[in-house]
């Protein structure tokens, strides 16, 4: 059998998104303030910190203050963090620790909800925590004007596009082990080479050049505009890339689960 | 009235090896069905074909009159399947289990709601209502399992070794509710290795060995036919004794 032929989807996949979202609101609070609390540390630890060290409106910076500069890459870092925590430890226990996505499938619903259900899941709950820490900024005085509501669709485009590598890689780990490769390897270089602690401009032209293929790059360069008050520069092609990452990605898990899980 | 499955030469490869090798019965409306056969005969995976989890390399399957793998979505709303092993949702109570599951079935929740109650009264559960499923003996676990294959008042019922690892007490109360459900004209099929369960809830059965029916027939007419009476014989035959001569004594895995 193909497991590349073209997902079916039907409206099942709802019923699996309210399944995670039921599980989650018993524990909402403390998820939300979890969420929250890692890259608060960070960013006022470096936006104060480092940022004290740095005279006031560097050009670099966008004219404006440090602390402003990285709370727009926080609101993105975070997103990709949440969306990615979710894709790996989450669904993998769900996948296969606890056989939910099994017992689903006994129903009348097939792989495919059960993969675009935990899709918009992630996206949904990495949508939380980037507009909590949003909120966090706005009052903090770093948002320029209301312009920066765009961020939200955004962010929920962020989620997407991450959720969709990690069940690629939550349908091929064979333990909890493999995850800290995807990080090691993936996130936590991407966070640093995509402009979310300093602009790009700061890296070696080759580096560059690769920043411009990283997913988080294409995130932060609609953000950081939004939340400083202006209009993003390209806004269809980063908005391409975010979804097109997202949905060929969603294809290649499903795939994959589908060799992983009915063969 | 379309049978409630009916299987054709199933076949199914893994590698080299034929893990299914044209496997045909039929259930009838209001029988329970047995397979029966020893480790790796072949049992599960001729489920998870019918259910259309895994797209077998031949043959036709027809659920409750929808062509499987190809309706197989369509087919499950009106299946029950007690899986072999536990796979109830540890993050929800009893009862928010049973909710869960029937929204699967596109069940809006009012109509979930109002069967909640008679099918925890029905696993004998009603006390466990709120309880954290982590807090449910093996035996509670099966029989909540159980009520959750019936949220959706299903026609057939699709049994993977409802009683393993349970005890001789919550064996027999899953006997009993089973015998219930028939009663009540639902159809089964069920596989196991313990001939009593066979015996007991079964109206034909097929011995299943090396992905092929070896035989197939009422239990009595199967001990009948394969154990010749003896009178020097210390006890009445039984169909262990027949499955035993069919499938051999050897080790399975």
């Amino acid at each position: 059998m193909n497991h590349f032929t073209p997902p079916r989807l039907s409206v099942r996949a709802i019923a699996v998104w309210r399944r995670n979202f039921l599980v989650w609101r018993k524990i909402a609070i403390p998820s939300i303030l979890g969420n929250l609390a890692d890259p608060m540390i960070y960013m006022f630890g470096l936006g104060y910190g480092l940022g004290g060290l740095l005279p006031e409106a560097l050009p670099a910076f966008g004219g404006g203050s440090y602390i402003a500069f990285l709370a727009a890459g926080t609101v993105c870092a975070s997103t990709m963090n949440a969306a990615s925590f979710e894709t790996l430890y989450s669904a993998f226990a769900r996948m296969d620790v606890q056989k939910t996505w099994e017992a689903i499938m006994n129903g009348p619903v097939a792989l495919d909800d059960v993969v675009l259900g935990e899709l918009f899941w992630a996206a949904a709950k990495a949508t939380l925590s980037g507009v909590a820490i949003l909120i966090v900024v706005a009052l903090l005085g770093l948002v320029q004007s209301p312009l920066a509501l765009w961020a939200i669709p955004v962010i929920f485009l962020t989620g997407l596009a991450f959720a969709g590598p990690g069940l690629i890689v939550t349908a091929l780990a064979p333990s909890y082990d493999y995850f800290m490769y995807y990080f090691t390897l993936f996130i936590t270089p991407m966070t640093l080479l995509s402009g979310v602690f300093f602009p790009l401009d700061q890296l070696p032209a080759g580096i560059q050049a690769i920043s411009q293929f990283l997913p988080l790059t294409h995130s932060v360069a609609l953000i950081r505009p939004l939340l400083s008050g202006q209009v993003p520069d390209a806004v269809l092609l980063h908005v391409a890339v975010l979804a097109a990452l997202g949905f060929a990605c969603f294809w290649i898990a499903l795939a994959l689960a589908r060799r992983r899980l009915l063969s | 009235m379309a049978a409630p499955l009916e299987v054709r030469d199933l076949r199914k490869r893994y590698g080299d090896r034929e893990v299914v090798a044209g496997i045909s019965f039929a259930l009838a409306k209001g029988e329970c069905f047995g397979l029966l056969g020893p480790n790796g005969a072949g049992k599960t995976t001729t489920l998870r074909c019918c259910l259309g989890l895994i797209a077998p390399d031949g043959g036709s399957i027809t659920m409750v009159g929808e062509p499987v793998p190809g309706r197989a979505r369509e087919a499950r709303e009106r299946v029950g399947v007690v899986p072999q092993f536990d796979n109830l949702d540890p993050d929800f109570s009893a009862a928010e289990n049973l909710l869960v599951f029937g929204r699967y079935f596109g069940l809006d929740d009012a109509t979930i709601r109002a069967r909640i109650p008679g099918l925890l009264e029905f696993a004998g559960l009603t006390s466990k209502t709120g309880a954290n499923i982590r807090t449910l003996s093996g035996g509670m676990k099966r029989r909540l399992t159980l009520a959750r294959a019936l949220i959706n008042d299903p026609d057939l019922l699709v049994l993977d070794e409802p009683t393993t690892g349970l005890d001789p007490q919550a064996r027999h109360l899953i006997w009993e509710r089973l015998q219930g459900l028939l009663a009540e004209g639902k159809t089964i099929l069920l596989t196991t290795h313990f001939m009593e369960e066979a015996e007991r809830l079964c109206g034909r059965l097929a011995i299943v060995d090396n992905g092929r029916i070896i035989a197939e027939d009422t239990p009595q007419a199967l001990i009948a036919e394969h154990i010749p009476v003896s009178p020097s014989s210390l006890r009445p035959a039984n169909l262990e004794d027949v499955f035993l001569k069919l499938t051999g004594r050897d080790l399975r895995d």
